[in-house]
C-alpha cells in the first residue's frame, strides 16, 4: 500500500477530536460569561509581521481576467486586525484563529495551528495573568500557575544578572551549561538567552509539575509590549510567557500604545531582516493608522490551543490533537 | 556524499560529525514563538556507540556518511583482524578489535552477522539474537537433575562462559541469547 492510501485516516483519534470540540465550546462559554465577545478577522492581509524570525506564507490574489497580481500574506496571528478593532472601540474581544507560520514543523510545531487570542482593555497585565490562570484551571483542569521573573530565573539557575552582564558572560555560560554546543557556535545575545531557556530552563520547568508564568523580559525581547523600568532600574518588557511541562504555551503583553515606537520596532526588524538576507515585510499601515487614532490601554495574550490541549489530555505531540497534521493535509 | 540540511534531519540519517560517522536518533525543532530556530539532535556515534547531543542552527548542514548494514559470514581471525565474507560476492571485509568487541565471544565460523560498513570498512559487528554453541568444558552432568535449579558454569566453543543447568555435558549444543548472554535451551538438531 502506498503512503497516501494509508494516510487518509485522521492523525488524532475520534475521541480526541470530540474532546477538542468540547474544549472549544467551553472556551467560548468562558468568554461569553465575561462579556468578551468573539470576533473574526481576515486570514489574508497585504501586510505581514516584520519579526525577523517569523516567516509568513504568501499567496497571490489575481482578479479574474487581470494580468496583475497582489501578494497577500497568511496571518501568523490575528494581532494586528484585532488591535484595529480595539482602536475602533470594540472593547474586550477574543478570537479562535487558524494561524500560519512557514517552515515550522516538529513535535510542538505545525505550519498551521489554532491560536486563542484575547484583549482586555480594562485589565492590567497582572489581572490578565489571573484570568489565564482561571481559564486553565476551570476549562483545562491544570494546577494553579506560579509566577517567576525572567531575572529571578536566570539568577537562580545561572547566577547571572541577565540585565547587567556582558554578552561574553552569557555566551560562556551557554557553552558551559549546554551540552552539544560546539565551541565555535555563534549567535547574538538574545540567541544565547533563548538557548539557555530552551536547553536548560525548560527541562527544569518541566520537572516542576505545575504551570509557570515568566514575566518581565529583557527589553530586547519586547516584541509588541511596553517597556518599563523594574525596581532595580532595568528596562524590562511588560510581557509574560506561560510554560506548562516546559512547553511554551502563551505570550502576553501590556500592549505598546506608542505609534512612533511601533514604527521604529518595525523598521528595526526589517533592517535586521535585510542584514540576514531575508525579504523585508510590508509594514501594516492600517495598524499604524489605528494606533495613531489611539489604541486603548490594554493587555492581550496569544495562546497555542493545540499545545494546551495536547498537555491537557496527555498526548506527546500536537499532531495527536489535530484532525489531519501537516503530513496528511 | 551529499550534504543534508537541518530540514532533512530525521531519525536514521547517517552523517559525519567531528570526523566520526553518526546516526540521528531524534531530531527536535526548538523555536520560541518569535525567537531563532535551532535543531536539537540526539545521535549515536557509530564508531564509539555512544549517544550524544548536538544543537544546530536551523539551516546548517552536515555531510552525509556512507554507512550501510550488511549480512556477512564470519570466516576466521588472524589475531589482529576478524574476516567476514559476503556470501553472495565472496568479498572479504576485515574488522578490527573495536568493531567486534561487543560480539567477540559469540563469533562462530559460517554464522551470519550484521556488519555496519562505513566507506566499506566494518565499524560494528552485531551478533544475531540467538546462536547455537557447543559446550567444550563443564563439570560432569548430574543425572536426574532436570529442574535446572542453581546451574553451573560452562565454557562454550567461542570461549564464552554461561550458566547452564546441572544436567548439561561437554559436547551438548546450546541455544544462547546473545543480548542477555543467557542460556535458553538445548539446541534441537
Amino acid at each position: 500500500m502506498n503512503e497516501d492510501a494509508k494516510n487518509w485516516q485522521p492523525t488524532a483519534n475520534i475521541d480526541t477530536l470530540k474532546r477538542r470540540a468540547q474544549y472549544l465550546s467551553d472556551v467560548r462559554h468562558f468568554f461569553a460569561e465575561r462579556d468578551v465577545w468573539e470576533v473574526e478577522t481576515p486570514i489574508l492581509s497585504r501586510a505581514a509581521p516584520t519579526a525577523p524570525y517569523l516567516d509568513s506564507f504568501s499567496t497571490d490574489y489575481v482578479p479574474i481576467g487581470a494580468q496583475s497580481k497582489q501578494t497577500h500574506y497568511l496571518q501568523t496571528s490575528p494581532e494586528f486586525a484585532m488591535k484595529r478593532l480595539l482602536a475602533a472601540g470594540s472593547g474586550s474581544i477574543f478570537q479562535i484563529a487558524r494561524v500560519f507560520r512557514n517552515g515550522e514543523q516538529g513535535k510542538y510545531h505545525s505550519p498551521e495551528f489554532t491560536m486563542l487570542e484575547w484583549y482586555r482593555p480594562e485589565l492590567t497585565l497582572n489581572q490578565l495573568m489571573d484570568e489565564v490562570n482561571i481559564l486553565l484551571q476551570q476549562v483545562f483542569v491544570f494546577k494553579p500557575i506560579s509566577r517567576l521573573s525572567y531575572r529571578g530565573l536566570f539568577e537562580f539557575y545561572f547566577k547571572l544578572n541577565v540585565f547587567s552582564c556582558s554578552d561574553d558572560t552569557i555566551k560562556h555560560c551557554s557553552l558551559e551549561r549546554i551540552k552539544g554546543l560546539p565551541a565555535d557556535f555563534e549567535t547574538d545575545r538574545d540567541g544565547w538567552l533563548e538557548l539557555l531557556m530552551s536547553h536548560v530552563v525548560e527541562p527544569r520547568l518541566a520537572a516542576m509539575k505545575f504551570p509557570v508564568f515568566i514575566y518581565d523580559f529583557p527589553a530586547s525581547q519586547a516584541q509588541l509590549a511596553k517597556v518599563k523600568k523594574d525596581e532595580s532600574g532595568n528596562d524590562v518588557a511588560e510581557r509574560f510567557e506561560l510554560y506548562i511541562d516546559g512547553v511554551e504555551i502563551a505570550n502576553g503583553y501590556n500592549e505598546l500604545l506608542d505609534v512612533d515606537e511601533l514604527r521604529r520596532r518595525f523598521n528595526n526588524d526589517n533592517q535586521q531582516r535585510r542584514s540576514q538576507g531575508k525579504p523585508e515585510m510590508p509594514i501594516d499601515q492600517h495598524l499604524l493608522a489605528a494606533m495613531q487614532h489611539g489604541l486603548p490601554p490594554c493587555s492581550g495574550v496569544a495562546l497555542g490551543l493545540d499545545r494546551l490541549m495536547m498537555l491537557a489530555i496527555n498526548k506527546s505531540s500536537i499532531q495527536k490533537v489535530l484532525s489531519f497534521d501537516y503530513e496528511r493535509a | 556524499m551529499a550534504n543534508f540540511s537541518t530540514n532533512e534531519f530525521k531519525s536514521g540519517l547517517k552523517f559525519i560529525l567531528d570526523g566520526d560517522p553518526c546516526s540521528i536518533i531524534e531530531n527536535e525543532l526548538v523555536k520560541p514563538g518569535k525567537g531563532q530556530a535551532f535543531n536539537r539532535v540526539k545521535y549515536r556515534n557509530l564508531k564509539t556507540g555512544r549517544v550524544n547531543e548536538r544543537t544546530f542552527k536551523s539551516g546548517d548542514s552536515v555531510e552525509g556518511a556512507d554507512v550501510m548494514e550488511v549480512e556477512l559470514e564470519y570466516s576466521y581471525t588472524d589475531g589482529e583482524f576478524w574476516y567476514f565474507m559476503d556470501p553472495n560476492t565472496f568479498e572479504q571485509h576485515a574488522a578490527d578489535e573495536n568493531a567486534i568487541e561487543d560480539c567477540k565471544k559469540w563469533l562462530k565460523e559460517q554464522y551470519l552477522y550484521t556488519v555496519t560498513l562505513w566507506n566499506g570498512t566494518p565499524l560494528l559487528v552485531t551478533a544475531p539474537n540467538f546462536v547455537n554453541l557447543a559446550v567444550i568444558d563443564t563439570d560432569p552432568g548430574l543425572k536426574g537433575d532436570t529442574a535446572g535449579t542453581g546451574g553451573k558454569p560452562a565454557t562454550l566453543e567461542t570461549g564464552a562462559v554461561v550458566r547452564v543447568p546441572l544436567f548439561m555435558n561437554i559436547g551438548d549444543v546450546l541455544r544462547i541469547d546473545t543480548r542477555s548472554g543467557e542460556y535458553v535451551e538445548r539446541a534441537k538438531d
